[in-house]
């Protein structure tokens, strides 16, 4: 680990050195064919995110977030460059590994909450473990204990079309949660919510971020971002600032 | 939780077909008609052929039936009165009594057209006048009393015996052992009955029809009143027929003997005659025949089965393509979640079996049932074999494997990138 660390040191801006990196993207570069045309989403681009962090990840459209995070979620393989979670090389898994890797180490928080129709609440919460190869003893606790924990004790049962979009998106949540991952990732995750709910669920974010929780949100909403301890700017695939909100320091 | 990971996936299929019953039980309905018309036309052929075999193996599948047919008729038609003299001879029957080899027993009969009373009761039964032989090399259950004997046809007793349909008729209320009735102009004595020839539970029971109606006598009696002329008034006009003898039948000594029995007799009989005034009727060959019936019939019925069972196998793939069409998101989501791809496959591939084993299931209750009101209705025999409602089962979860491949793969190599975009 220490060789790792040691290793990775130069190439990582604004991170301390006393913390470990859990997802570092070294040169990544994500190209689409569009017609004749190439574009190139993501041009070079490197950045470690070390534990315990909350980063915002902004951009206007077009700049590469969406190709960042799913890049970062392993849904999408980057045309180069290397990528490590918690010391695995992503990049280099098969599919069926790769799958099973998601599962375990990355927890997904979408816009839509897409939470599953036809399963109640604890179901939902633990779809991540259904596509495990090993599942934990006392699981079924775990996701009762989540469920209460985002505040739907009560709901176990209910089915999705039964729940508020705040109370979906906690579900959302506490499915992220249960194979306790490495990284949460939440794309636009309050871009459907009033601004009450999406309060709510901020401050759910914050809570988890005290926990110690390596949290990425993409957003477009600068009240959003403002909520994380880290902005990381994204302009044409490459990274236009980094802004910490705690000391008020761009860099 | 592993090692229910079937179960769960089974379950899982349940309540995703459950969120859209109609479309669900719609679906079905293609493999649930495949299934039940297999079955029940199944049954039904079954039913036909055993019945057939049945009424075959009645006539006794060591005989050979040799019968006198009226050759086309030729000239006279005017005529008032005819003499058309044809069939079978004596010295037919001599022949092969006498020379045949791997014969048996050889049994005249002599048929006459005389009517047959009681009292006030006509009834025109087949009146055959045939050798005590008779009841043994056909096979025929006694009733009640006795059959001919030798002796009644040494002393041309003034006896008969009934088939049960006329004795029925007749004697609606009492025995009719040592009863009397009137044959032609000649009373006789009923010694005994013979019983039906009819299946049990057959609801014929007309005394005169071909299979009901019969009362025998001895051969030598009925030569000695009616003589081989057999005179009928048809509508005002006189029809004389001279026959010899109405039938032969002609029992091999063993099973493996009826063909070359059949053969020596189609020969013979083709160099006495000029005119195909005979026909040849071998049980087992029309035993062998409704075999390769049943064989073509089966074929006819699977190659049905296999199109309806495709056609329903059709509708389930191309509703399950519209679901997964439908459900990309959810297998994108899925994939995001740690869903390898075969978990995919094999959710997808389980709701199919679910569709169309369901359909299946339904399909052989109403299969069953069909059988079921045929024989309360058409009076149809059915038989419904154990092995047909497996069969069509298993046929119809194999189609929801093979119909069901198509749209899981497609499910399963979905990006998952552009399955979460899916609005």
């Amino acid at each position: 680990m220490t060789e790792l660390g040691s290793q990775s040191a130069a190439d990582r801006p604004a991170v301390p050195a006393e913390r470990e990196p859990v997802a570092v993207l070294e040169g990544i570069t994500r190209e689409y064919r569009m017609g004749d045309e190439i574009v190139r989403a993501l041009d070079s681009f490197s950045f470690s995110f070390a534990k315990g962090d909350y980063w915002s990840i902004m951009g206007s459209s077009g700049s590469g977030k969406s190709t960042l995070l799913n890049i970062l979620g392993c849904i999408d393989r980057p045309s180069d460059g290397s990528y490590r979670i918690r010391g695995r090389d992503v990049v280099t898994m098969d599919d069926d590994a790769l799958s099973t890797f998601r599962g375990k180490e990355l927890g997904f928080v979408f816009q839509s909450y897409n939470l599953i129709p036809q399963l109640d609440v604890i179901e939902n919460i633990l779809v991540p473990v259904m596509y495990q190869e090993v599942v934990p003893e006392g699981i079924e606790e775990r996701a009762q204990a989540l469920a209460e924990r985002v505040g739907l004790g009560g709901r176990l049962h209910h089915r999705p079309m039964q729940l508020s979009g705040g109370q979906q998106q906690r579900v959302a949540i506490a499915r992220s949660l249960i194979n306790d991952p490495a990284l949460i990732l939440a794309d636009e995750a309050t871009g459907n919510l009033d601004s009450k709910t999406a309060s709510e669920i901020l401050e759910l974010f914050d809570e988890l971020h005290a926990e110690g929780k390596t949290i990425l949100l993409v957003t477009h909403e600068p009240d959003v971002g403002e909520r994380s301890e880290k902005v990381l700017q994204l302009k044409d695939g490459n990274i236009e600032s980094v802004y910490d909100n705690r000391s008020g320091a761009a860099s | 939780m592993r090692g229910s990971a079937f179960l769960r996936a089974f379950r899982l299929g349940i309540s995703s077909l459950l969120l859209h019953k109609l479309r669900s039980f719609l679906t079905t309905l293609g493999v649930l008609f495949g299934v039940a018309s297999v079955i029940a036309m199944l049954a039904v052929g079954e039913g036909a052929s055993a019945e057939a075999q049945d009424q075959i193996r009645r006539l006794g599948s060591r005989n050979v039936i040799l019968r006198s047919v009226e050759p086309p008729q030729t000239g006279d038609e005017n005529a008032e009165m005819r003499v058309l003299s044809y069939g079978l001879t004596r010295d037919d029957f001599d022949r092969i009594e006498a020379t045949f080899p791997a014969v048996g027993r050889a049994v005249p009969v002599l048929q006459t057209p005389a009517e047959v009373r009681q009292g006030e009761d006509v009834c025109r039964p087949r009146v055959l006048c045939t050798p005590w032989t008779y009841q043994d090399v056909t096979r025929r259950d006694l009733f009640a009393g006795r059959f001919l004997t030798e002796i009644d046809e040494e002393t041309r007793a003034l006896v008969c015996v009934l088939g049960y349909e006329v004795a029925r008729f007749l004697f609606p209320f009492e025995s009719s052992i040592g009863q009397r009735v009137k044959v032609g102009e000649h009373y006789l004595e009923v010694v005994g009955v013979l019983g039906s020839r009819l299946p049990t539970g057959s609801i014929a029971t007309d005394p005169s029809s071909e299979a009901g109606g019969e009362v025998f006598l001895p051969l030598s009696t009925g030569r000695a009143f009616f003589g081989e002329r057999q005179t009928e008034i048809r509508s005002g006009s006189m029809d004389v027929q001279e026959v010899q003898l109405h039938e032969i039948i002609v029992e091999a000594e063993r099973d493996i003997d009826v063909e070359l029995v059949a053969a020596a007799c189609r020969e013979m009989l083709r160099r006495e005659h000029d005119d195909k005034d005979y026909e040849v009727i071998v049980p087992l060959e029309l035993l062998a025949r409704a075999a390769e019936t049943k064989r073509i019939f089966n074929i006819v019925l699977g190659s049905i089965a296999g199109i309806s069972l495709l056609v329903g196998g059709i509708g389930i793939m191309n509703v399950m393509l519209a679901t997964v069409t439908e459900r990309t998101r959810e297998i994108g989501i899925r994939r995001a979640l740690g869903a390898k791809r075969k978990h995919i496959v094999t959710q997808f591939l389980v709701e199919t079996m679910v569709l169309s084993g369901a359909g299946g299931l339904l399909g052989v209750g109403i299969g069953l049932l069909i059988p079921w009101i045929v024989e309360r209705t058409a009076q149809l025999e059915t038989i419904v074999t154990p092995a047909a409602p497996i069969l069509a089962l298993g046929i119809s979860v194999l189609v929801g494997v093979v119909f069901g491949l198509y749209p899981a793969w497609r499910a399963a190599t979905m990006d998952p990138v552009e399955a979460l975009r899916h609005e």
